[in-house]
């Protein structure tokens, strides 16, 4: 089982409901990203890293927005990682990123470099479990979790095989259509943790559009916990990251309820 | 049976190509492969795609002895006359070609990428003549170099999006896109413009675009009683130039030649992503891509919209390995020159794109017979090239 595995299941046995945030490395700034990260941490059972990246085609204009101002201030994919090892935290990190940048520096060579900047795991939203057997070996020898995604237009099939691959958890992509704060929870989310649930026994998580208290628990109902990008982001970047832990905390109240 | 420069069941030629999307597209690209499969096994599509190709675009195009270009270049210089094909551009063969197949699958509207405005124009034309709303992702910085094909568009009714994103070009349409495809995926089909993106996408375009090589071919034959010694294309994505290459493939003795954007020069800002990428994924496919060390997309640069790319299609990155075509590169200054030559000796004004194909050839390394793509015609690049003259 993996660190983050055990970590995930250990707060799930406990009847808790999983808090998982996601960051851009970099924001608010190259010198307050691992205080931001740190104090976003201290409300969380696991923090997603992205990556800064110039094509982030599954993002949405707010966390494409604060990859590219990572970006212009010299934060890209590789020195990130190094940037998220200088944050003080037992909090497990994973690290989300486009394929490309691994595929630059090799995927062995990847996994190693997260593993020793203290990540626990990895996502990458643009390659398919066709493509991902060489990465995910090469993330299981350095102890790195994989952590699948899950869309509500795949197959039962490609559900099974997809959530075969997680040793993390599952991610289930709540609604079609890229990161970013929507109105209400998709309809679609519900179907899609079923699948997930009805493919495997690990943790599933709902994200993408997941944006307020209310439809984080709603997501929890039926699934593990949420992951929360885009608000978190936006916290951070208009009123700093102790009010972004402050909405966070309001986040785990709801979940808790 | 599978022909030897056509992708595998993995969309793989050699170690390039294949599909790197969101998990949301892929039943959506399987569901076109399977419709792309069908259509082709299906005569009837054949058919109604060759009276499209008759009487909505006008085919054949000619195949022009440009004879006193020929003088300049110090070779035979036979012209592929894309430029003539209805929209001035390449680009409606493979338009009418997937928004059929877009209508055979149901699908209830298109969207398309576009760069120089031409797959943006062509898209919208094969949309109205279809029925199907259209809306065209274009950077912000080709709205304002490529206004005239803006307007046709508009005109067409299509919807245009200015994309600020990343360096306002190609690319960034094409991210744009993709980000429209993922939301809409069940209804949307994506007319990609290039042979480019994941498989069956750069197969499907390069299939619908062998129209150009095949003519071309027969018209070679029919004019010189032999084939060409060297075929010329210029390559942004590519599907000009795979088009017309595909149908000399087998001709071993002919070369093959694609041209890309020097840009301001090798060592500056360029968009040769063969002679200088390295292997990358961007767009759902692996190929050559200009990149930095951390895997980060360079932001290229071409005088030509349509050339302002930093990837390639993975059929081209194939080719280069294999050494079955050879990859040069024009600068922006070359290409002008060879946009005004051409309109000085042959009265034709070339598209910015083909001009770098152009320009290749005037610098009088060839020798022989040589055929060059004209994919498109200059109209929407007069005022660039004004500016660009007086500067
Ligand atoms: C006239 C013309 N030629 C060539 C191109 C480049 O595309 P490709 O390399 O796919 O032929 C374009 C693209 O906009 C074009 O408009």
């Amino acid at each position: 089982m993996t660190a983050l595995l055990d970590h995930l299941e250990t707060a799930r046995s406990a009847g808790r409901k999983l808090l998982v945030p996601y960051l851009v490395a970099g924001i608010p700034d190259v010198a307050g990203f691992p205080r931001a990260l740190e104090t976003v941490a201290a409300v969380a059972d696991a923090v997603e890293v992205g990556l800064p990246y110039s094509d982030p085609l599954m993002d949405g204009p707010v966390i494409a927005s604060a990859s590219e101002r990572a970006i212009r201030s010299g934060v890209g994919p590789l020195s990130a990682l190094e940037l998220a090892s200088t944050a003080t935290t037992t909090c497990p990190r994973i690290a989300m990123t486009y394929y490309n940048p691994i595929h630059r520096v090799g995927e062995p060579e990847f996994c190693r470099v997260a593993a020793a900047a203290g990540f626990t795991g990895i996502i990458v939203p643009d390659i398919p479990v066709e493509e991902s057997a060489s990465l995910r070996s090469a993330a299981a020898e350095h102890d790195l979790a994989w952590v699948p995604l899950v869309a509500p237009t795949s197959s039962a099939e490609r559900v099974k095989s997809i959530a075969a691959t997680a040793t993390g958890f599952i991610y289930a992509v709540s609604t079609l259509g890229v990161t970013g704060a929507r109105t209400s929870l998709s309809e679609r989310a519900a179907p899609v943790v079923a699948a997930c649930r009805a493919a495997s026994d690990l943790p599933v998580l709902v994200g993408i559009g997941v944006s307020t208290p209310e439809q984080a628990r709603e997501a929890s109902v039926s699934a593990d916990g949420v992951v929360v990008g885009s608000a978190v982001v936006r916290h951070v970047l208009e009123r700093g990251a102790e009010a972004a832990a402050e909405w966070l905390a309001s986040v785990r109240t709801a979940l808790d309820a | 049976m599978r022909p030897e420069n056509a992708p595998d069941h993995a969309g793989r030629f050699g170690e390039f190509g294949g599909r790197f999307v969101p998990e949301a597209l892929m039943r959506a690209l399987d569901e076109l492969e399977r419709a792309w499969e069908k259509a082709r096994a299906d005569a009837s599509f054949g058919h109604e795609l060759d009276a499209l190709l008759d009487t909505v675009v006008g085919r054949p195009t000619p195949l022009y002895e440009a004879k006193r270009f020929s003088e300049r270049a110090g070779a035979r210089v036979l012209l592929k006359r894309e430029d003539l094909a209805h929209t001035g551009a390449h680009k409606i063969n493979n338009t009418l070609g997937q928004v059929l197949l877009a209508a055979r699958m149901g699908k209830k509207r298109v969207i398309a990428e576009t760069g120089a405005g031409q797959h943006g124009v062509a898209t919208a034309t094969a949309a109205a003549y279809f029925g199907l709303p259209c809306v065209v992702y274009m950077g912000a910085t080709d709205v304002g170099r490529q206004h005239l094909n803006v307007v046709r568009m508009e005109l067409l009714g299509a919807q245009v999006v200015p994309v600020e994103a990343g360096s306002a070009t190609l690319k960034d349409a094409i991210n744009e896109a993709l980000r429209d495809w993922v939301a809409n995926v069940e209804d949307t089909h994506y007319v990609i413009g290039s042979v480019v993106g994941p498989h069956p996408y750069p197969e499907i375009v390069a299939a619908l675009q062998t129209v150009i090589g095949n003519e071309a071919r027969a018209q070679c034959h029919e004019l010189t009683g032999g084939l060409p010694d060297e075929v010329v294309a210029c390559v942004g994505g590519g599907s000009n130039a795979a088009g017309l290459f595909r149908g000399f493939y087998r001709d071993e003795s002919v070369a093959l030649v694609g041209v890309e954007a020097a840009g301001e020069g090798l060592n500056g800002r360029h968009g040769a992503s063969i002679t200088k990428g390295t292997p990358g994924v961007l767009h759902g496919a692996r190929s050559l891509v200009l990149q930095d060390d951390e895997g980060l997309i360079a932001h290229a640069h071409s005088i030509s919209a349509g050339l302002d790319y930093p990837g390639v299609g993975p059929e081209h990155a194939w080719l280069a390995a294999t050494g079955r075509a050879r990859y040069e590169s024009a600068t922006d200054e070359e290409a002008l020159e060879a946009f005004r030559i051409l309109g000085e000796t042959e009265g034709i004004l070339p598209a910015l794109e083909p001009a770098h194909a152009l320009a290749y050839v005037l610098r009088g390394k060839t020798e022989g017979t040589v055929l060059v793509g004209l994919s498109g015609r200059g109209d929407k690049d007069v005022a660039t090239v004004a500016s660009a003259l007086d500067g």
